[in-house]
């Protein structure tokens, strides 16, 4: 059940993790509100006071002890000064059994915290859960606060940040929290693509509070896999791929998701955000010229050419650890946000596989569904052959990014750095799939594969292999063929790349394309 | 004006757009370079036009020596063609020339020093004259008889100089000869301690005394009298007998603080021969200079005209044309004694030429083509004072340098400056790779003073833009402010007595310190005002309308809360009670960020990677809760070295023992027929190999373990 994967990013911090089964016997000793007598302002003082204080002091500290923030600590860090309004203070938990019902196990708030508030003073919602009330649990009146922001934020067009640090379901409560899980899901699921939905995880979040994990239910009762082997935040960051950045502390992590909201618009009603720059658009970079190795067998860092075409090197890369041999991420160009593709020449060659292919597929996706141009830097050998790729379906996960690149109407950018082998070629954002300005490079070579390859099987079994090799690099070790055919719209210098591109999105910002109408288009899941 | 930096290494980690920027924050007397615009030439430019020389010459080298000549070629209007290495394919001196030819791969062994294929590139191009450069084969007598055999001109002395300077012995023999100050020595066999203590004697104290089979200072005894040099004699001949079975000694005249004078000179083959006066070249770290300046403040004219002299007198005595130098080491008492000859351009040339308005390489071809010298004794000035810094790709803070390689991903000359010259041959983007010297340029400034020079010299340093590799700027600046330097009082043991414990990097004064820390915060508020900055919104933003902050920076282990308010475009930061101003443009797209710190001009640079000390800036409310933060585990994965892919090993650059630098290659791996080169991620040694070349390895696979 891959629910939240609507969710454009999904931030994992924290290796850390301690609690797993919710408390549902907490004790305080004293609990001051019950009083009766007090006047109205006072009992709202009371509750307002209470909420602030979540679980109480004790568990505050035992939060802090274990390295961690609490969700008001979070909160406050994540948007700008004094720009939090909080909804549902007041909300309490309606559990009547196992002792719930008692006043000492209700706490104003309930376990999370929601509202809304500004990032660089761009508007945003917020749910932030609280560890130190039953260990984040989600009851009834937890899931129904999240779903009131989350419909508030798609009324208004607003992106919605979840902080988690939830133990799962809260038991006491049963099928209402299940119920409360389900309403979250639908919400996620309607709000895909129209809002960005980010989520952080801050620790444990078993169950269904982040819903990627929710196969792993059963991890809140585990008792012989570690926490960490079964969803820690570098399983999910290098091997699972479900979280897409990996940082080394709360603060560290909300820091970094400011910076990284900074990129995204609003909801799909809004262009790709344009904030100010200092770089200059039409800045050449001559660096780029001789960045190719001449050996077309020799690697080179994608990355490198990408930090020096974007704005001020600033690159935010996505899933940095994870299928490595494709990079995606957010950078700016002459301001405006786009996202970045790449085949990373230095990583298996830079040839497309599952992972890869995923990937890619779902950062181009998000890029479309957001209006985001996206900007494709083509070295791809071809996909990676083998049994465990076959076995595994290659063919379905390669055609999700075709799919994507295919299906997309924002503008796009290509460029051939160097090889665009094969059916990879056809994938990486080519003419043919709608691209609106495909560059070569004059290191490009679009061929079917490589010229060894190629002359194996043309001249198989026959003499002078070498010569007819040497042909073959010639007419089609070059960006020629593809030029000729218009398949390519130019063949530009490496340095004037940026320039360029900036030139191109200036242009392509009215860029209107429509798909034909359809209830929705079925990619190959 | 207080000077202040924080070596290039101060780093500030600002959680918003300007995330974990590092910050070298240096001084710049921007006043004293306010408007001279016009550009003084830095060497001669008075070749005579009617003096026809050579069509095509060869520069049998790389970097920036190549680079250097073909200048001059071009200046000359002559054709010039390049050799290079497969990988110098695209390298800058290969653009520069008209012609350019491969002569085998990376390893100089199989290029640069490959004669058979320079030999074949001069026959193809038909250059009828080489310029050798410095190091590879520029002081190869068999390379000067291969081109004299084909009738090609060598661009320097002739074999038979070479030959005589390159034996040191010989070299040594022929100085005394001609009256060349020699070091007074005695080397054989010494029977009795008395005989020793005579020899001391006549030598003059204090003596050196050690075996002489044993190389370099290993087990030399220094001996101020007659008593230590019995002692001395006592140890050394039986440490020669025992570990060398060789009787003989070697009993020396020590110099103590010696200073490294070397004496330019430039003959015809006329036997002409004139002194180019002096250059300082006593800041070395490993007997390799760093920094060097002419002329030297150590030498009166008396003693000056005394080297020069007997420098012109050993030329003169082995037939020598071309440009040469004649290296001497000088005691504290200004005696001078014939250390060697070095037969060829040296790498610090440029200083002379600023000094003295030569062009030494326009020199040499003349000279090679048989012209006499157009200058006599007299005609040598000395014009101000220049100096010249050696900028290196390497680590300043491990024993004073050690290489450093990788892809210089941003790199910006200073040449916006007045008097600065740059002797380069990279540029943005070049690899800085293990198979050549990992030498980034030559910076030489000059000015009518010295303290002109040293100056401006700071100005260049601090508006050098290098990212990509590490480089030893930190060092240098810190050399050329330091008291010692400044005064002069210096010598070849200046970085050892300066640094006994290392170079640590600059150590900032509290007032320098408070500049610093307001200049971080100040960036970081420019930083994060401009992340608010959007145009055109559907839904109503609400801007940051903030003209007060508290901000925490840390710098290293210290923190400190300051207070920032803004005014127009004024910043005021309140550190500790004391006010500092701050005011600049703040270009964040910019590598250099020239700030008014208190009213001082300062050059500030951003860096992304970590160094130490660095500076991080935190909001008030991030810099409290960070207390809660665990301290981040140390992990050490950096030893282990796996295969990432399934594939070949194509090559294994590393054997047991080796040490390996970070970012070197250690082994090759081929997938996809892709060659992946894997590369040391810290500096270690190599503890043992786990795979050999034609191997097939599966991912996740040990290949090397470092210690």
């Amino acid at each position: 059940m891959e629910l939240l994967s609507y969710i454009p990013d999904v931030i994992v911090t924290h290796l850390r993790i301690s609690v797993t089964v919710p408390q549902t016997s907490l004790h305080r000793s004293c609990r001051w509100y019950s009083v009766s007598h007090l006047s109205v302002k006072e009992r709202i003082d009371q509750k307002r006071e209470a909420a602030l204080q979540g679980g109480g002091q004790q568990r505050i500290e035992a939060q802090h002890k274990r390295g961690k923030l609490t969700a008001r600590e979070r909160v406050q860090l994540l948007l700008d000064p004094e720009s939090f309004v909080e909804t549902d203070m007041f909300v309490e938990h309606r559990c009547a059994d196992f002792g719930m019902e008692q006043d000492r196990n209700k706490f104003p708030g309930d376990s999370v915290v929601t509202g809304r508030g500004r990032i660089n003073g761009r508007l945003v919602y917020v749910f932030s859960q609280d560890f130190t009330v039953f260990g984040g649990s989600l009851s009834g009146a937890h899931a129904q606060k999240i779903c009131k922001i989350m419909d508030q934020a798609m009324t208004v067009g607003a992106p919605v940040i979840g902080l988690n640090d939830s133990g799962g379901a809260r038991i006491q409560e049963g099928v209402e929290s299940l119920a409360g899980y389900a309403d979250i899901f639908l919400r996620n699921v309607m709000a895909s693509g129209v809002i960005p939905q980010i989520s952080l995880i801050m620790g444990p979040c078993a169950g269904g509070a982040v819903p990627e994990i929710f196969p792993n239910w059963h991890s809140v009762t585990n008792e012989d896999v570690t926490q960490e082997e079964l969803g820690g935040a570098k399983t999910h960051t290098t091997v699972s791929g479900v979280a897409h950045r990996a940082f080394e502390n709360d603060i560290e992590a909300l820091l970094n998701l400011r910076e990284f909201f900074n990129f995204l618009p609003l909801s799909n009603q809004d262009p790709a955000p344009i904030r100010e720059s200092h770089d200059s658009s039409d800045r050449l970079v001559p660096s780029l010229d001789n960045i190719v190795p001449l050996e077309s067998t020799k690697a080179y860092d994608m990355l490198d050419i990408i930090h020096a075409i974007v704005d001020e090197r600033e690159f935010f890369e996505i899933m940095p650890n994870y299928a490595k041999n494709i990079v995606v991420g957010f950078a700016r160009m002459n301001g405006r946000t786009v996202g970045i593709v790449g085949n990373q020449p230095k990583v298996a060659s830079g040839c497309l596989d599952i992972n890869s292919s995923v990937k890619g597929a779902r950062f181009v996706r998000f890029c479309d569904a957001f209006n985001i141009p996206i900007i494709t830097f083509v070295d791809v050998p071809g996909f990676l052959p083998g049994t465990a790729q076959e076995y595994g379906g290659i063919i379905r996960h390669g055609a999700k990014l075709l799919f994507a690149f295919a299906e997309a109407t924002v503008p796009k950018i290509t460029i051939i750095t160097r090889k665009a082998y094969g059916g990879a070629y056809d994938v990486m954002s080519s003419k043919h799939l709608r691209g609106d300005v495909n560059y070569a490079w004059p290191t490009a070579e679009v061929a079917v594969m490589g010229a060894k390859g190629a002359v194996q099987i043309i001249f198989r079994g026959k003499e002078n292999q070498a010569e007819a090799e040497a042909e073959y690099v010639e007419k089609f070790a070059n960006p020629f063929p593809a030029a000729v055919r218009g398949f390519v719209d130019d063949i530009i210098e490496p340095a004037t790349t940026r320039k360029k591109i900036c030139q191109d999105l200036e242009v392509l910002a009215s860029k209107k394309q429509v798909n034909p109408w359809k209830k929705h288009a079925n990619i190959p899941l | 004006m207080t000077l202040w930096m924080i070596g290039n290494m101060a780093a500030h980690s600002v959680p918003s757009t300007l995330k974990r920027l590092l910050f070298a924050v240096k001084c710049s007397p921007l006043q004293s370079r306010c408007c001279v615009v016009q550009r003084e030439a830095q060497y001669s430019t008075i070749s005579s036009p009617n003096e026809k020389t050579f069509d095509k010459i060869l520069i049998a080298n790389r970097g920036e020596i190549a680079c250097r000549v073909i200048k001059t070629c071009k200046k000359m209007g002559i054709q010039t063609v390049a050799v290079h290495s497969d990988v110098d394919s695209s390298a800058v001196h290969v653009k520069m020339a008209d012609e350019a030819v491969c002569v085998g791969s990376a390893p100089t062994s199989k290029s640069y020093l490959n004669m058979d294929a320079i030999m074949d590139a001069i026959r193809v191009t038909g250059a009828q004259a080489v310029h050798p450069g410095y190091g590879f084969l520029s002081e190869n007598k068999e390379f000067a008889k291969r081109l004299a055999a084909e009738g090609v001109a060598f661009i320097g002395p002739d074999t038979h100089a070479i030959q005589a300077m390159g034996d040191k012995i010989e070299s040594k023999l022929i100085a005394k000869a001609a009256k060349v100050n020699t070091i007074p020595g005695f080397d054989g066999v010494v029977k009795t301690a008395e005989e020793a203590v005579k020899i001391a004697q006549q030598i003059g104290y204090p003596v050196m005394i050690k075996a002489s089979a044993g190389g370099g200072g290993k087990g030399m005894r220094i001996a101020w009298n007659d008593e230590e040099t019995r002692e001395g004699f006592r140890f050394s001949s039986q440490e020669a007998a025992s570990s060398f079975g060789d009787d003989r000694l070697l009993i020396e005249k020590y110099i103590d603080n010696p200073r490294h004078i070397e004496i330019q000179v430039l003959a015809d083959k006329h036997g002409n021969a004139l002194w180019l006066n002096e250059r300082e070249c006593s800041i070395q770290r490993r007997n390799q200079k760093v920094v060097e300046e002419a002329p030297s403040t150590f030498l009166d004219p008396v003693t000056r005209r005394a080297m020069g002299e007997q420098a012109v007198q050993l030329a003169k005595a082995v037939h020598y044309s071309s440009a040469g130098t004649v290296e001497f080491l000088v005691d504290s008492k200004k005696n001078f004694y014939f250390l060697e000859m070095n037969t060829r351009l040296q790498v610090e040339h440029p200083i002379t030429e600023c000094i003295t308005g030569l062009d030494l390489v326009e020199q040499m071809i003349r000279v090679a083509k048989g012209y006499q010298l157009q200058h006599t004794q007299e005609d040598i000035p000395i014009n101000g004072w220049a100096i010249e810094c050696r900028v290196y790709a390497e680590d300043p803070y491990k024993s004073f340098g050690l290489p450093s390689i990788g892809r210089l991903s941003q790199y910006q000359e200073p040449l916006n400056l007045d008097k600065v010259r740059v002797d380069s041959g990279i540029q943005e983007g070049s690899d800085i790779s293990i198979y050549y010297d990992p030498m980034i340029s030559k910076l030489i400034t000059y000015g009518a003073t010295r303290a002109e020079a040293l100056g401006r010299m700071e100005d260049a340093l601090d508006n050098y833009v290098i990212r990509g590799v590490t480089h030893n700027i930190p060092l240098l600046r810190e050399i050329i402010t330091h008291p010692r330097f400044v005064s002069g009082h210096i010598s070849t043991n200046f970085l050892p007595e300066v640094y006994p414990d290392g170079f640590k990097g600059h150590q900032l004064e509290a007032d320098a310190k408070r500049e610093l820390l307001a200049s971080a915060a100040v960036l970081y508020i420019a930083a994060e005002l401009r992340s608010a900055k959007f145009v055109h919104f559907r839904v109503a933003s609400t801007p940051v309308e903030c003209s007060h902050w508290e901000l925490c920076v840390e710098l290293g282990e210290e923190r400190q809360d300051v207070q920032i308010s803004k005014s127009g475009t004024v910043y005021t930061v309140e550190i500790d009670g004391a006010k500092v101003e701050v005011w600049g443009a703040l270009n964040l797209a910019s590598p250099l960020l020239p700030l008014t710190v208190n009213g001082t001009h300062r050059m500030l640079q951003c860096q992304t990677s970590h160094c130490s000390p660095y500076v991080r800036v935190l909001s008030k409310l991030a810099a409290e809760l960070n207390s809660y933060m665990p301290e981040k585990a140390s992990e050490d994965t950096s030893s282990i070295l796996r295969s990432p892919m399934p594939g070949t090993v194509v090559a294994v650059s590393v054997k047991p023992g080796d040490t390996v630098a970070e970012g070197q290659e250690i082994c090759v791996i081929e997938a996809m027929k892709m060659q992946n080169s894997l590369t040391a991620v810290k500096q270690a040694k190599v503890k043992s190999v786990h795979c050999k070349p034609g191997e097939t390895v599966g991912e996740g696979d040990l290949l090397v373990e470092l210690e």
